[in-house]
Formats: C-alpha cells, structure tokens, sequence
C-alpha cells in the first residue's frame, strides 16, 4: 500500500525532505517507523516520539490502510 | 474565532486583550513568550518556528478547552508565530479572563506550560556562530494518544 509521509524538524533536515509517498507492507506505524528510520537514518527512538495519522494523534499500534498520511513527531519545542 | 490559532505575522497583543473582554470577568492575566539573545550560554540571533498546522489548531485548541474545564474563566485564547522571528519578537500570546485573579494566574501558567508540551511546533534556533539546530528537549513525554 501506499503511505505519504511528513517530516518536520530535525526529522525534515535528516531526511532531506518534507514529503514523500513510499510503498511499504508497514501494518502499523511502529513497522513503518522502523522502515524510514532505516532508510533515512533517523536516531530517535520511537519512545521520543509521538505519532499522527491523518492528522490527528494516533497510538503507534493503530492499523494502516492505503493513502494514509503518518507523520513522525519529534519532541516539540514551541513557546 | 478559534481560541488557538497559529500566526506567520506578529501578534497585536492590544487587539488581543480586547478579545478577553466579558462583563463578568474581574481581570485578565497575560503571558507574551519573547526571542531572547541567549540559550544555555549560546549567543542566539534569530529563530524559525515550524509547525505541523492542522494537528498543532486542534491540540491548541483542546488545550483551551481543557483549561476552561479545569479553571474559572470567561475567556482563554493563545496565538502562537511560525515562520522567521528575530530577537525580541513575541513568539507567542497567552490570555485569560476571569471573575477571580487566582484562577486567572494559575490557568494562564498551565496553558503556556501544556502548549510548550503537547503542540507539535519546533523552533530552529540560529546562533551567533553560524551554527543552527532544532530543538528537541529530553524532558518531552512522549506519550500517544489515549495515554493522557
């Protein structure tokens, strides 16, 4: 299935980009995390982080479907 | 209007004030978070602030929610800067009004405090090295949704 992903942050920097939609067979955003972080290198642990899909804060086990849009939160910084 | 909203132009303080405005109200308690030249003995010159926008309206926005279950207020609202902001810029607005100071002090503390916590809003500090980074503090729960 096909997931697009969003990147902010250090996560943006580190990946090299903002966006991109990849093809993976990630169930959930756990598996899918551990895919890009493989691929782009990312650092965090996945307990440092948060986890949206579809815009709204998803727990890391929820099922994906096609089309979705995950986004990887780093540890936030505004204020 | 929502309570929260994001801003990529600086924020009028005075027309907000404004908008705490109720009859009933006794007071209001404001915080304005400002660009400082320094971070942990860093020379700062300026700062970016980037935001997930969709998902950073709404959990603002239940921050205020929250804070109107939690407190006695009349109103709570909060705009916070994206974008680039230079020393001495207000990076971000809290306001509160209520019939009793206390509960006007003590839920303008917890607002600002859950906004830095929860909004997903990054800030980019640049340096006076020429070095910049994004800054992501340790001290972050990291917890789903559902966990709260």
């Amino acid at each position: 299935m096909k997931i697009r992903l969003l990147y902010f942050a250090s996560l943006a920097d580190r990946a090299g980009r903002a966006e991109e939609s990849i093809e993976t067979s990630a169930a959930v955003p756990r598996d899918l995390y551990a895919e890009v972080a493989k691929t782009h290198g990312f650092s965090f642990a996945p307990e440092r982080l948060r986890v949206a899909v579809n815009g709204a804060l998803a727990p890391w086990d929820r099922a994906l479907a096609d089309g979705d849009e995950v986004v990887f939160l780093p540890p936030v910084s505004g204020g | 209007m929502r309570a929260f909203r994001l801003s990529d132009s600086p924020i009028d303080a005075a027309s907000l004030r404004v908008s705490l405005e109720d009859p009933a109200a006794g007071g209001c308690v404001t915080f304005e978070g400002w660009v400082r030249n320094h971070n942990e003995a860093r020379a700062v010159t300026r700062l970016d602030y980037q935001a997930f926008g969709p998902l950073a309206e709404d959990e603002g926005e239940a921050i205020l929610a929250e804070a109107t279950t939690k407190f006695a207020l009349r109103v709570a609202r909060c705009v916070h800067r994206t974008g680039a902001l230079a020393i001495g810029d207000m990076a971000v607005w809290v306001g509160v009004s209520a019939d009793h100071r206390d509960a006007a002090f003590a839920a303008c503390r917890w607002i600002i405090d859950e906004v830095k916590r929860r909004v997903p809003i990054w800030k980019n500090e640049h340096y006076a090295d020429g070095e910049s980074g994004w800054l992501h503090p340790d001290n972050t729960p990291a917890d789903a949704a559902g966990q709260r």
